[in-house]
């Protein structure tokens, strides 16, 4: 009895992580629209960074540079450019520095594969820990 | 196994041991490093596409027009209310009156009347004068502050970049390139 | 004048005992006396006291605007209130060196009196590993950062303190701070001791994890503080840039946190004893790194110190040496001191312990490389590039959601071997959290997978830590912790996602909308303080339900030194702050409001707090016998 019991709720278990993952795939179809908008600048100024006081973005300094920078991404953004060209173009112009978002290249392989080869080999160590057979 | 086990363990303390000592180098090397950071020179052309209003008349044309018929442009940014630019002002006529270079000036974030009146204090070295209202059309060239000088050949390339105002020793580069 | 003299001559006899309790810790590990002799205590306690006074000439120095001085002529006025003159005394580097060295031998003499009934070797070897930083920092200080330097001919009229730092939180951040990053010092020595004197068990785990908890809850205090301060005097409502020197507190708190679940497991079960102490180690290591990094000036930050590159080299060497002298001590002692026959089961606490511990290293792994990264690629290639938030979020946000899972069901192992049952509660729990989830992610109206996963592991960790707190036998510091953790991560989520900000020029007697509320500027006032001349903004925000916020922030224009800072306004409530700056522009009668809402960030400041609470909650019930 106690047995079935037990089954029952495992089966539970797995409807409702079923019913879940049903639900969570069709969440991505939402995906929304790119139009225009005062956030779009918010969120490119806050990944830029500010070339005359250096430790700041342009969404928070309120430098010269910074306004310009602002209104220059406003155009920009009205004459139809995606987020994409305006931060390549203004890396062109400025370097890599720039941007926050240092992007997957040559210089920045190491960068995002390291922490992720030392989770894995974190991981290994631990599986081998556990499982040694004494 | 235990000779394989120390082997093992050695080869990592000797991984670990070289890695301390490069980090050392490199941080020590760091120190001596410059730490504000200025953009350096891309092989890239500048972007010239985009209109400009004539500081004197109004007349708004295309950049790109701008810059035609000569060897050598040199675009500096300046204002009146910006200190260093009336330093730089006699390298400017200088370079005006010893070389053939077309001088163009953006005039960065200012009123009319005080641009005017600058250049009548300080002397007129340029072919023609643009106004950047917005500081927009300074950030076409990848400029930062003012006063700011690019110097460009014919093919509308970056060849030297001045960040602040000019000295003697960048006049007489400036000289050196554009003579031979 | 004489007091700054006495000051500096109480800074070398400082140094002078650190070399002789250095030898005479030395002599006596060779003598087979039972306890060490009251004359090294003593000795001790002297050190303390001598750096004790020059810290309160420091301060006497700083008080009475004494400008033979240079730290004092450098960085005070006569003219800053009382309360700022003191807390001038450690806002620059000089003097904050000369706290870091107070911590340094505080947290000693903290050691001496609590060790008491601990093996005599072990004891010495730790007051002699501890001499060495100590001797390294007062060279330190005496040579490239004397805080006792005098000028002539003497000024009468000082340069001032930064005014930016003229703020009641960061004048308390430092000691604060401090007593967290420099209190990692003695865990280090101790760790290198009890390795060499064959004391790594359960009876060291048991004693240093107060040392752990001291250090873990002040740089959690600390980190605190700072945030804080950013969140209200930086002006734009941020309270975490992943900024480099924030970075820096950040990792030693995370290995100081990885190193807290690792000491209880090895107080448990005599279990990763070796990686134990090479976790004491890094903690330390990671705050001379730290140090090495913020005091060099290597770094492109908002708060950098003022900087000079002998200080920089003197600490690299410094750290080098240091970690180099652990790391042959560690090789020599290491098959000595660590035995350990016991098994590990797959369902059992160590295994979430390591769990916790993999994934703790692996976002510092991330902090760390963030950080240097950029320094290296200067160095090796000539690149220079920006490492920004950007880069934290998407290597850390993916991971949080299996470690808050892990965390969340990690309490619930026993230790050695958990037998699994499902129970309907723990079902009625996942139910739960995933209809809060769903619901939190349709109003905040984020249509993204990982979001929704992050909120369900959060939501989860908190039910499931308030769940057990029906527990029969429940470890407080541990739920407090956890559920401290869960809400900041919900907190800092909900704002993220729900700030909203308006920025305008406007002039006196304009208005303008941010969603259903009307900000209206009423009226601009001028008043004169001692210290600066403020420009006062009046606002008055009308909400959804026409009732009137008022808010007023300033521009204040200090005159020493002659620089313009802006003071936000904030107007709390439980649910989200109103944050209001306004600046000049140039030439203009225009002002730059920037208007924003902050929703939950009287939470952030709370769940810190609670994090801090269980922290404090495992000092004081150490005695009783309690699972973490």
């Amino acid at each position: 009895m106690t047995r079935m019991f037990l089954k029952s709720k495992k089966l539970l278990i797995i409807k409702i992580l079923i019913i879940f993952v049903l639900i969570t795939i069709n969440f991505k179809n939402f995906a929304i629209s790119s139009t225009y908008s005062e956030e779009q600048t918010i969120n490119i100024t806050k990944n830029l960074r500010c070339l005359i006081c250096q430790g700041q973005t342009i969404h928070e300094s309120n430098s010269d540079f910074a306004e310009s920078m602002k209104k220059y991404i406003k155009s920009e953004l009205e004459d139809g450019k995606t987020n994409e060209e305006i931060f390549s173009s203004l890396v062109k112009k400025y370097g890599q520095w720039i941007v926050y978002d240092p992007g997957i290249s040559r210089n920045t392989l190491l960068l995002w594969s390291l922490p992720l080869l030392l989770f894995l080999i974190g991981g290994a160590i631990i599986v081998k820990k556990i499982f040694r057979k004494i | 196994m235990q000779f394989l086990e120390k082997t093992k363990k050695s080869i990592f303390s000797l991984f670990i041991l070289i890695l301390l000592i490069l980090s050392f180098f490199v941080f020590k090397f760091a120190l001596d490093k410059e730490k504000v950071y200025s953009p350096k020179i891309t092989d890239e052309q500048i972007f010239t596409d985009f209109e400009v209003e004539d500081l004197i008349d109004g007349r708004k044309i295309n950049f790109s027009k701008v810059l035609f018929g000569k060897n050598f442009y040199l675009i500096n940014i300046w204002s009146s209310w910006c200190e260093p630019c009336k330093d730089e002002s006699d390298k400017l006529l200088e370079l005006k009156k010893e070389t053939s270079i077309m001088m163009v000036g953006i005039n960065y974030k200012d009123k009319k009347k005080n641009a005017l009146n600058f250049l009548k204090l300080y002397g007129d070295p340029f072919d023609q004068i643009f106004i950047d209202k917005q500081g927009t059309i300074s950030i076409n060239f990848g400029a930062y502050g003012v006063p700011e000088t690019f110097l460009i050949n014919d093919h509308n390339k970056v060849l030297k970049k001045y960040i602040g105002p000019l000295n003697d020793e960048d006049v007489f580069e400036i000289k050196k390139i554009t003579n031979n | 004048m004489i007091i700054s003299q006495l000051g500096h001559y109480s800074l070398i006899f400082g140094l002078l005992t650190s070399i002789l309790i250095f030898f005479n810790s030395s002599i006596q590990i060779k003598k087979n006396d039972a306890i060490i002799s009251d004359k090294t205590t003593g000795l001790i306690g002297f050190q303390f006291f001598f750096v004790f006074i020059s810290f309160i000439s420091l301060i006497y120095s700083f008080l009475i605007s004494d400008f033979s001085n240079e730290t004092v002529y450098n960085n005070s006025h006569t003219t800053k209130p009382l309360f700022y003159k003191i807390t001038g005394t450690w806002g620059n580097h000089e003097g904050s060196l000369l706290l870091w060295l107070l911590v340094l031998t505080g947290v000693l003499l903290g050691f001496i009196f609590k060790s008491k009934n601990e093996p005599k070797k072990y004891r010495l070897l730790t007051t002699i590993f501890h001499q060495i930083i100590v001797i390294g920092f007062f060279v330190f200080v005496l040579k490239t950062s004397n805080p006792f330097n005098e000028i002539f001919p003497v000024q009468t009229e000082g340069l001032g303190l930064n005014p930016i730092l003229q703020d009641p939180a960061l004048g308390i951040h430092p000691p604060i701070l401090y007593l967290g990053y420099v209190g990692t010092s003695i865990i280090f020595s101790a760790a290198l001791a009890s390795m060499m004197s064959n004391y790594v068990n359960k009876i060291w785990a048991k004693n240093i994890k107060f040392w752990i908890l001291f250090s873990w809850i002040f740089l959690t205090g600390g980190i605190l503080l700072g945030s804080i301060w950013a969140y209200y005097e930086l002006g734009w409502g941020g309270f975490w840039f992943w900024d480099p020197v924030e970075n820096v507190s950040l990792m030693p708190w995370l290995s100081l946190t990885a190193l807290l679940h690792c000491i209880v497991t090895l107080e448990k079960r005599e279990l990763l004893k070796k990686w134990t102490i090479v976790l004491c180690i890094i903690t330390f290591a990671l705050s001379m790194v730290g140090t090495f990094l913020v005091r060099s000036g290597i770094l492109n930050s908002v708060h950098t110190f003022a900087n000079d590159p002998s200080r920089g080299i003197y600490i690299l060497t410094f750290l080098l040496v240091l970690i180099l002298l652990s790391f042959v001590i560690f090789i020599i002692f290491e098959n000595k001191s660590f035995t350990q026959k016991s098994e590990i089961f797959i369902f059992s606490k160590e295994t979430a312990v390591l769990i916790n511990n993999w994934f703790i290293l692996y976002f510092l792994s991330v902090v760390l490389i963030g950080t240097i990264y950029p320094i290296f690629l200067d160095v090796i290639l000539d690149e220079q590039i920006s490492v920004g938030p950007p880069f934290y979020n998407k290597l850390i946000l993916p991971f949080l959601v299996p470690f808050v899972i892990f965390m969340s069901i990690g309490p619930s192992m026993k230790w050695i071997k958990t037998n699994f049952r499902i129970g309907i509660k723990s079902l009625l729990v996942i139910i739960f959290t995933l209809i809060l989830s769903f619901i939190t992610v349709y109003y905040i109206g984020e249509k993204n997978i990982l979001i929704l996963l992050l909120f369900i592991g959060f939501i989860y960790l908190l039910l499931k830590s308030l769940d057990q707190l029906r527990q029969k036998t429940k470890n407080f510091a541990q739920i407090f912790s956890h559920i401290g953790f869960s809400l900041l991560l919900i907190s800092i989520l909900l704002n993220s996602f729900l700030s909203k900000e308006i920025i305008k020029n406007i002039q006196v007697g304009e208005s303008f909308f941010l969603k259903n509320e009307k900000i209206i500027f009423k009226k601009i006032a001028i008043e004169k303080e001692k210290n600066y001349e403020s420009i006062i903004g009046f606002f008055e925000i009308l909400d959804e339900k026409n009732k009137t916020i008022n808010l007023q922030p300033e521009i204040r224009i200090y005159n020493e030194p002659d620089m313009a800072t802006s003071e936000a306004s904030i107007k709390t409530s439980l649910f989200k702050d109103r944050f209001i700056t306004i600046n000049i522009i140039k030439d203009q009668n225009f002002f730059n409001v920037r208007y924003q809402h902050k929703p939950f960030m009287i939470w952030v400041w709370i769940s810190t707090l609670i994090i801090m609470l269980g922290g404090l909650f495992a000092i004081f019930r150490k005695n009783k016998e309690v699972n973490i």
